[in-house]
């Protein structure tokens, strides 16, 4: 009787915590969709903003925060992809390959404003590329792409050692039986946790705000050596530094949805694609 | 009459790391017969299966010496062309392990790393293959159909099939059929049967029965060490090892 009178209050009590997480995520949600759909319209989406963002609307602040992910992507994904590889394929599997292993799963812990002064340091001044666009992809790129590489090493692992196998066996070439027999299969997973971890930093600010975030900047960029705006600082911005911060609730609250609909929009993607390449893929 | 040898190790021994695996196996393995591998779990008759064809290379810190020769060609050095050694030497794997990709392209595979470009020529081959793996007919109006929907005996014989289709001259067999039915079983030791006056089969099997059945020679290994190499009959009938024949008769194992 005691024995199952405690499971029952335990399960009661991780039932209660399961729902309070839901219940506090669903709540931040719900503020933010019902407060920001009316600050929402076609005007606030396509126009810069005027006054500092008192009126008007975002859209050089979306197109900066959609140019550095894409930014962002193109220089993480390949790069995280071929570490992966390497440290998963080919490096020899020892306590060196250990060690470098366990530093990239601790930089993915390191806090997001020291990578931004790292970009700041490295490639706003030393390489001189001032705050552009270039230099925030860069810093996103460093600050990604150990997610990036954990997820493809996992990615990488899941395959079978014997597709590995059967594949060497009948003479191909290491090269051959990773590019035709490991990698189709674990593209799919590299892709998603890529996508997932860019999505993730599509929301940080400290990074951006010290390589490439203009604070008021109502134009859109031209080359990756011009500053943008972005959201998340521009959000910062209107909901703490702005002169008229509690009469522009409607601009906040828009922007904040604007966000987080471009982020569970990136979210979205890499499961569809994900489950797309599952079908085509399937071996278990 | 004096039989043609095709393989011939002489006092090969293995190592993974600092763990001896076969001790000073010296045997010659005659050409297009059927040769079985016996004993129990941890003799080294895989690893000593898979010296013949590298594959031990792709664990790290393994190592052997002596000498193995294919056709009298020493195949244990390290500059030794392994692309070329595969080629030769096929083998199929316990548990059946076909691509998660079209009956097609998973015969189609071998050849086509191998430089197969012609779409007519690969097709061609590629009945051939499954034909001679005796899977054809049962596939010939599906081959655009994923491999793994087929039952675990024709995936089985797809892996024969995709072994023999980069045309080897020996095929390894690492218990391949101990993942299946009674009826697949079958189906697989018929054809090693017709298969044999064409390749040199390697079998390593947990089976007896199978061994008896489908070997002309039988070697038994015991913790490592070659113990008895000699005609299936005489392996089975009267062994001259008493360890052979406590084995053979289920004493131990």
């Amino acid at each position: 009787m005691k024995k199952l009178f405690t499971e029952r209050v335990g399960i009661f009590f991780m039932r209660a915590t399961t729902y309070l997480v839901v219940a506090v995520i669903g709540w931040i949600l719900l503020d933010i969709i019902i407060k920001g759909i009316p600050g929402l319209s076609w005007e606030f989406l396509s126009t810069a903003p005027r006054r500092s963002g008192a009126e008007g609307g975002i859209l050089p602040a979306i197109v900066g925060t959609v140019y550095l992910l894409l930014g962002t992507l193109i220089i993480a994904l390949p790069l995280g992809i071929a570490s992966a590889i390497y440290l998963s394929e080919y490096a020899q599997q020892g306590r060196f390959t250990n060690y470098v292993k366990r530093g990239i799963i601790t930089l993915a812990g390191v806090p997001s404003i020291v990578f931004g002064l790292f970009g700041l340091g490295l490639f706003v001044i030393y390489l001189n590329f001032g705050a552009s666009i270039l230099s925030g992809s860069l810093t996103l790129a460093c600050m990604t792409l150990p997610t990036i590489i954990v997820a493809s090493e996992e990615a990488l692992k899941a395959v079978p050692r014997s597709f590995r196998e059967a594949s060497l066996a009948l003479g191909a070439t290491k090269w051959e039986t990773i590019k035709y027999n490991v990698l189709p299969y674990s593209v799919p997973g590299m892709i998603t946790g890529s996508i997932l971890a860019i999505g993730r930093a599509a929301g940080e600010t400290a990074p951006i705000l010290l390589t490439v975030a203009a604070f008021y900047l109502p134009r859109l960029p031209s080359s990756v050596y011009d500053q943008v705006m972005v959201l998340p600082y521009h959000l910062y911005i209107l909901a703490t530094q702005h002169p008229e911060a509690a009469l522009i609730r409607d601009k906040q609250y828009g922007t904040a949805l604007v966000l987080l609909l471009i982020v569970l929009g990136f979210n979205l993607i890499a499961v569809l694609y994900r489950r797309r390449f599952r079908k085509k893929y399937q071996w278990n | 009459m004096a039989k043609e040898l095709k393989i011939i190790t002489d006092d090969l021994n293995f190592y993974y790391g600092e763990k001896q695996a076969l001790f000073n196996i010296s045997i010659e393995l005659p050409a297009k017969e059927v040769t079985a591998l016996i004993g129990p779990s941890g003799c080294g008759k895989s690893t000593f299966l898979r010296v013949l064809n590298r594959m031990n290379d792709i664990i790290d810190g393994t190592r052997s010496t002596g000498v193995v020769t294919i056709d009298g060609e020493d195949i244990t050095g390290k500059d030794i062309d392994l692309v070329a050694l595969r080629k030769r030497v096929g083998m199929v794997f316990q548990k059946s392990n076909p691509f998660p990709k079209s009956i097609f392209e998973n015969i189609a595979y071998g050849p086509k790393i191998h430089g197969m470009t012609d779409k007519e020529e690969l097709s061609a081959l590629v009945e051939k293959s499954l034909t001679q793996a005796a899977l054809w007919d049962e596939v010939k109006d599906r081959l655009g159909d994923k491999a793994l929907n087929l039952s675990g005996g024709q995936q089985q014989r797809l892996c024969i099939a995709r072994a023999l289709a980069v045309e080897p001259e020996i095929l390894l067999m690492d218990e391949p059929a101990s993942a299946l039915d009674p009826k697949a079983t079958t189906r697989i030791e018929n054809l090693i049967g017709e298969l044999k006056g064409e390749y040199t089969i390697i079998i390593v099997t947990h089976n007896m029965q199978q061994a008896a059945r489908v070997s002309d020679n039988t070697a038994f290994f015991y913790e490592g060490r070659l113990i008895e190499f000699g005609l299936t009959k005489g392996i089975f009938t009267k062994p001259a090892n008493k360890r052979t024949e406590d084995y053979v008769t289920g004493r131990f194992g």
